[in-house]
C-alpha cells in the first residue's frame, strides 16, 4: 500500500518532515518513487507568489528546447531553484536537469483573467511535454509535472528518504504550508515517473493509495470531457485528480460534493440530505465517475483547503491529527505521530466510509463533512 | 402396368436425407401409441411391419426364429412431416422405446423448399461455433494489491439505467449556500433504475398464454418480493388489456413495431392506465432476422391473439421489414420518438431497437443528436425468432459483441456514453453462460442486456438448440406448449412454474454477476466499459474489442 503524508500548517515548515513521516510508515520494500507537491511556499520562493512555477525534469537537449520554446511564448525567467543533488551513485541515478523555474507572464497575459492564464500554463506545459516525448533515448528529454503559481513539484524513483537525501532536501530545505508526499511501495518495476503521485491540474491537487478498479470507464469518462488536460493517465490514480477538477472547475459543485460523485450514496442512503433530488440526478449523470476502492485520497483545492476521502466501503486507513496552526493527513496514524506528536490524540480524525474531512488554508480545524446525513462537525 | 419393383423414386428421401432418424426398440416397446399420437410432426406413424421372432419352448428349449407380420413405428420420409427430432416421443415413452438421433450427414437443407417456397421455422442461428461472448474470460482479478470484496459480504448494486441521461453540463443545477440544488422547471427526461438482464420481446401471439402469464407473473414477483427490478418487452401484438390497466404495467416495455399491432388497444387504454409503461421500444429489425419483418403465422391468430390485435383470426400477420410510413433515418427517428414520448406526457423513456449492422454507428450518431432517444437496442444475429425465413435467421446479421463495442467505443469519442444507455442482445446466454455473457457484454459498453431464447430454454423447458432441433415455433404446434396457441398443447405448461423458474434465473443472475465483479473490485456501480477486466485468447477479436490478450 502506498503511503501519503499530507501535512498543513499556518508556518512554513520542511519537506523533510514529509519524507520522515513516510519512513515511520514504511513497510516492505520501498523503490517507487517518491511525490511531493509545495503549495503556499516560503524560502527563497517567498517573494515570487504570483509567478507561475515550471516543476519537471529535462536532459541538456530537452532544456535548450525548453528555454526557446518559453522565450517563443514571451515568458521570462525570473527564479530557477534547482536541487542540491547528493552523489548517491549506485542508489539514484541522476535523471537529469531538476529545476522549479519561477517565469513572468507573457506581457499579453499579466493583466489577463485567471481563466486565460489558467490556460495559457495547461496548454504551455502539455505541449512542452510534447516537445520532450522521445527526444532522448531511454526517457523524456523534458518531464512536466506542473506550472502553476505557488506551487512545486519534484519526483523521482527510489526510496522516499534516499530520494529526499539525493535531492539534499535535509541541507537545502525546500519550505511551504502545504506540502504532499507519497511514497509508492511494493508496486511494479517499470515506473513511469508520471505515474508518480502527488498529481495536479489547474490549482488541484490529489494523491491515493490503493487500486482504482473503475478506471477504465473513469479515464474514458474524462478523455471525452474536451478539455485538454485530462490526459496521461500513467496511473489509475491520476483520475481522482481530474474529478476534482471537472466538479469544482467545470460543473462548479461545492468541495463536499466530491464525495457524492466519486462515492455516491444509496438511494435508501439519501433521505437525511436536504439536497436530495440534487444528488439523485448527479449521481445518475457523472455514474461514469464512481469508484469503488479501494482508495484513501488526499487533495488540496484550488483555493488550499486539504481533504480527505475514503471509497464507500473504507477498505483503506487514513488519519488526521494536530492541533490548531498545523495538521496531519496520512494513510497511517504513525505518520501523524511522527509529524504532531505533542496533540490530543482523543481529536484524531479517522474518516469513515460516509466522511469527507476538510481543513482550510488556515489550518485551523478540521471539519467533517458526513454524506449520509448532510451535518458538518467540527474538531479543533 | 408398373413393376413392383421399378427404381424410379426421384422425389423420395431415405431416411439418411433426414436432420434426425427415430431409434426404436421393439423389444421395449408397449406398442401403447403415445409417441405416434403427441409427434408434432407426424414424423412417425404406427406401422405393419415383419419382424423376426425368436422363441425357445418345450422341455429341450432350442431357440427358433420365425417371421411373422406385427405391428410398430415407422419414420416417414416426407420432407413436410421429417422428424425435427424435438423428443418428445421420448418424453411420452412409458418405456424409454423411442428417441430420435442427429444425423450428421443429412441432405436436409436441399429438400427443405418444395413447392417453391422458402423454408421458414422458429428458433435460432443454426451454428454451433463457440460464440465471442463464450470466448471472454475475466481476468482482472484483485486479490493482493488490493482487497477484492465479498460477493457474500459486501453490498452490491446490481443495477443499471435505461432512459436519457442528460449531459453533465445540462444538469439544471443551482447552488445556493454552498448546497446544490434542483430547479424543477426544467425538464429532466425520465431514467428507469433496472437489473441489467431484461427480458426481450417476445409478443403476445408468438409465445403462449401461459407462457406469457408466467413470464409476467416471475416478473412481478421479482419486483415486487425479491426486490430484483427485473423488465419485460412486450414485443409486436401488444398485452393483455387487464395488465394494461393495472399497477403490474410499470414492469413492462411496450414494444411498437412496423404492424402496429397491438396499439389500437393500447391507446385507448392510456387514459385508464394506473402506471406508465417501463418504457416503449421502437422495433426497426430483429438481430434473428434482418430485413425480415414480423410474422404471426395464421395458425397462431385464434381468438384472444385477433382480440387483442384487432385482426380476423386465421390470418398471416406480417409486419412490414421496415416502418413504411418513415423515408429517412431523421424523420423515423424524429417522429416515432416524439410521438411516442409525447403519448406519455415525456413521461417515459423511448428508445429504438436495431438488429445488428455495419450501419449501427450511423443510427447511433443519429440518436446521441435526438435527446428524446433514452437509449439503443442492438440485436446480434444470435437473437431468436418465433418465425423467419430461414435464410435470414442463419445468413442474415451482425454478431453482437464488435457490434455493440463498437458503438459504445463511439460513444465515448462523442462523450455521450453515460447520456444514451446501449443494450445488447442476441446470443446472450445461448450455451447457459446467462450472468457471464450479460457482464462481458457490460463489460464492453452495454448498460443491459436482453435474453429470449434463454429464458424459454430455463423457464420452459424449450427443446431448441443451434442443430435446428424443433424450431417449430412457427407452425404453432410447440410440443412443449410455450409457443403455441392451441388450448390442447399450451395446456401443457404450467404457468406457475415457468414463473417459479424465471425468478430462480433472475436470483442466480443477480447472484453469478456479484460473484464476476466482486474479485474484479466492483460492486456500487455496473462495471460499463470496464474493458481492462475482460481478455480473450484469439488475437484478432483482441483487437477488434480493443481488450487483452490472454492464453
Amino acid at each position: 500500500m502506498c503511503r501519503l503524508s499530507a501535512i498543513i500548517s499556518d508556518s512554513y515548515f520542511s519537506t523533510m518532515e514529509n519524507i520522515m513521516a513516510l519512513e515511520t510508515m514504511k513497510e516492505g520494500h520501498d523503490g517507487s518513487g517518491l511525490g511531493l507537491v509545495l503549495r503556499d511556499l516560503g524560502g527563497e520562493f517567498q517573494g515570487l507568489k504570483e509567478f507561475p512555477i515550471l516543476s519537471g525534469i529535462c536532459s541538456k537537449e530537452g532544456l535548450r528546447v525548453m528555454d526557446e520554446y518559453m522565450v517563443k511564448l514571451g515568458f521570462k525567467t525570473k527564479h530557477l531553484w534547482n536541487p542540491r543533488i547528493k552523489d548517491y551513485r549506485g542508489i539514484m541515478k541522476i535523471r537529469g536537469f531538476y529545476f522549479a523555474r519561477a517565469y513572468e507572464y507573457p506581457e499579453w497575459a499579466e493583466e489577463a483573467s485567471p481563466e486565460t492564464q489558467s490556460e495559457l500554463l495547461t496548454k504551455t506545459s502539455l505541449e512542452l511535454r510534447d516537445l520532450g516525448k522521445g527526444q532522448d533515448q531511454g526517457d523524456d528529454s523534458i518531464i512536466i509535472y506542473s506550472f502553476w503559481p505557488d506551487l512545486i513539484t519534484l519526483k523521482e524513483v527510489g526510496d522516499p528518504l534516499d530520494v529526499g537525501l539525493f535531492f539534499g532536501l535535509d541541507k537545502k530545505p525546500l519550505l511551504a504550508k502545504n506540502i504532499f508526499a507519497q511514497g509508492r511501495q511494493n508496486t511494479n518495476y517499470t515506473i513511469n515517473l508520471y505515474a508518480c503521485h502527488p498529481f495536479f491540474i489547474e490549482g488541484f491537487t490529489t494523491m491515493t493509495n490503493g487500486e482504482n478498479t473503475a478506471f477504465v470507464p473513469i479515464r474514458e469518462f474524462l478523455s471525452s470531457r474536451g478539455f485538454p488536460g485530462y490526459v496521461g493517465y500513467s496511473s489509475d490514480s491520476e483520475v481522482f485528480c481530474h474529478i476534482l477538477h471537472y466538479i469544482r472547475k467545470e460543473l462548479k459543485f461545492p468541495l463536499k460534493y466530491y464525495k457524492d460523485v466519486i462515492t455516491p450514496l444509496f438511494d435508501r442512503e439519501m433521505d437525511e440530505r436536504s439536497d436530495k433530488a440534487a444528488i439523485e440526478l448527479i449521481k445518475r449523470v457523472l455514474r461514469p465517475l464512481t469508484i469503488d476502492g479501494p482508495n484513501c485520497t488526499i487533495g488540496t483545492d484550488i483555493d488550499g483547503t486539504v481533504f480527505m476521502a475514503q471509497d464507500s466501503k473504507k477498505l483503506r486507513p487514513g488519519a488526521i491529527g494536530g492541533v490548531p496552526g498545523k495538521y496531519a493527513l496520512m494513510s497511517e496514524i504513525c505518520g501523524v505521530d511522527s509529524v504532531v506528536p505533542e496533540r490530543d490524540r482523543s481529536k484524531d480524525v479517522f474518516p469513515m466510509k460516509y466522511d469527507m474531512a476538510m481543513i482550510e488554508k488556515d489550518a485551523k480545524e478540521i471539519k467533517i463533512w458526513n454524506q449520509k446525513h448532510g451535518s458538518m462537525s467540527t474538531v479543533n | 402396368m408398373e413393376s413392383k419393383t421399378r427404381l424410379d423414386v426421384n422425389g423420395q428421401l431415405t431416411l439418411k436425407e433426414l436432420p434426425y432418424i427415430i431409434r426404436w426398440n421393439s423389444d421395449k416397446c408397449t406398442r401403447c401409441g403415445q409417441c405416434t399420437s403427441v409427434c408434432p410432426q407426424k414424423a412417425i406413424e404406427p406401422a405393419v411391419l415383419v419382424q423376426r421372432l425368436v422363441t425357445s419352448e418345450g422341455p429341450m428349449p432350442l431357440p427358433q426364429a420365425v417371421r411373422q407380420v406385427g405391428q410398430g413405428i415407422k419414420q416417414v420420409t416426407d420432407i413436410e412431416r421429417y422428424c425435427v427430432g424435438c423428443g418428445i416421443c421420448s418424453q411420452v415413452c412409458p418405456n424409454d422405446a423411442i428417441f430420435p438421433e442427429y444425423n450428421d450427414a443429412n441432405k436436409f437443407a436441399f429438400h427443405k423448399n418444395q413447392g417453391g417456397s422458402p423454408y421458414k421455422r422458429g428458433g435460432r442461428r443454426n451454428s454451433t461455433e463457440t460464440s465471442t461472448l463464450d470466448k471472454l474470460k475475466f481476468t482482472r482479478i484483485s486479490m493482493l494489491t488490493d482487497p477484492a470484496l465479498d460477493a457474500g459480504r459486501h453490498e452490491f448494486h446490481i443495477r443499471t439505467l435505461l432512459g436519457r441521461n442528460l449531459a453533465p453540463g445540462d444538469m439544471p443545477l443551482i447552488i445556493k449556500d454552498n448546497e446544490l440544488g434542483l430547479d424543477e422547471t426544467v425538464f429532466i427526461p425520465p431514467v428507469r433504475e433496472i437489473f441489467p438482464i431484461r427480458i426481450g420481446g417476445m409478443s403476445f401471439g408468438a409465445i403462449s398464454p401461459h407462457m406469457w402469464e408466467g413470464l409476467a407473473m416471475g416478473v412481478a414477483y421479482l419486483n415486487e418480493v425479491e426486490n430484483i427490478p427485473v423488465v419485460m418487452c412486450t414485443g409486436e401484438g401488444g398485452m393483455p388489456p387487464r395488465l394494461l390497466k393495472s399497477r403490474f404495467l410499470k414492469y413492462f416495455i411496450l414494444q411498437i413495431a412496423s404492424g402496429y399491432f397491438g396499439w389500437d388497444e393500447i391507446i385507448h387504454a392510456i387514459p385508464e392506465m394506473k402506471e406508465d409503461p417501463a418504457a416503449i421500444e421502437i422495433k426497426y429489425g430483429q438481430g434473428a432476422k434482418p430485413g425480415d419483418g414480423g410474422l404471426l403465422m395464421a395458425f397462431k391468430v385464434l381468438d384472444l391473439i385477433a382480440k387483442v390485435r384487432g385482426v380476423p383470426m386465421q390470418v398471416d400477420l406480417a409486419s412490414p421489414p421496415t416502418h413504411q410510413t418513415k423515408y429517412s433515418i431523421e424523420e423515423a427517428v424524429a417522429k416515432m420518438l416524439t410521438s411516442m414520448s409525447m403519448a406519455f406526457d415525456f413521461r417515459v423513456p423511448v428508445y429504438p431497437k436495431i438488429s445488428g449492422t455495419k450501419t449501427a454507428t450511423a443510427v447511433l450518431n443519429n440518436l446521441a443528436r435526438n435527446p428524446f432517444a433514452a437509449a439503443l437496442t442492438i440485436d446480434g444475429e444470435d437473437g431468436g425468432t418465433g418465425a423467419a425465413y430461414n435464410v435470414s435467421v442463419d445468413k442474415m446479421g451482425h454478431p453482437i459483441a464488435s457490434n455493440l463495442r463498437e458503438c459504445y467505443l463511439n460513444l465515448v469519442k462523442l462523450g455521450k456514453q453515460n447520456e444514451l444507455p446501449l443494450f445488447a442482445a442476441g446470443g446472450v446466454g445461448k450455451t447457459g453462460s446467462l450472468a457471464a455473457n450479460a457482464a462481458a457484454l457490460i463489460m464492453l459498453g452495454a448498460s443491459g442486456v436482453d435474453c429470449g431464447k434463454y429464458i424459454m430454454q430455463a423457464a420452459a423447458g424449450c427443446l431448441g438448440d443451434e442443430r435446428n432441433r424443433c424450431n417449430l415455433c412457427n407452425t404453432g404446434r410447440c410440443p412443449k406448449g410455450i409457443t403455441s396457441q392451441d388450448p390442447r398443447l399450451y395446456r401443457r405448461l404450467d404457468p406457475d412454474k415457468v414463473a417459479e423458474r424465471v425468478v430462480d434465473i433472475f436470483k442466480v443472475a443477480d447472484s453469478e454477476m456479484k460473484k464476476i465483479f466482486a474479485p474484479m473490485g466492483r460492486s456500487t456501480q455496473l462495471p460499463i466499459g470496464m474493458s481492462d477486466g475482460l481478455s480473450v485468447s484469439d488475437k484478432a477479436i483482441a483487437e477488434q474489442l480493443d481488450i487483452s490478450y490472454a492464453c
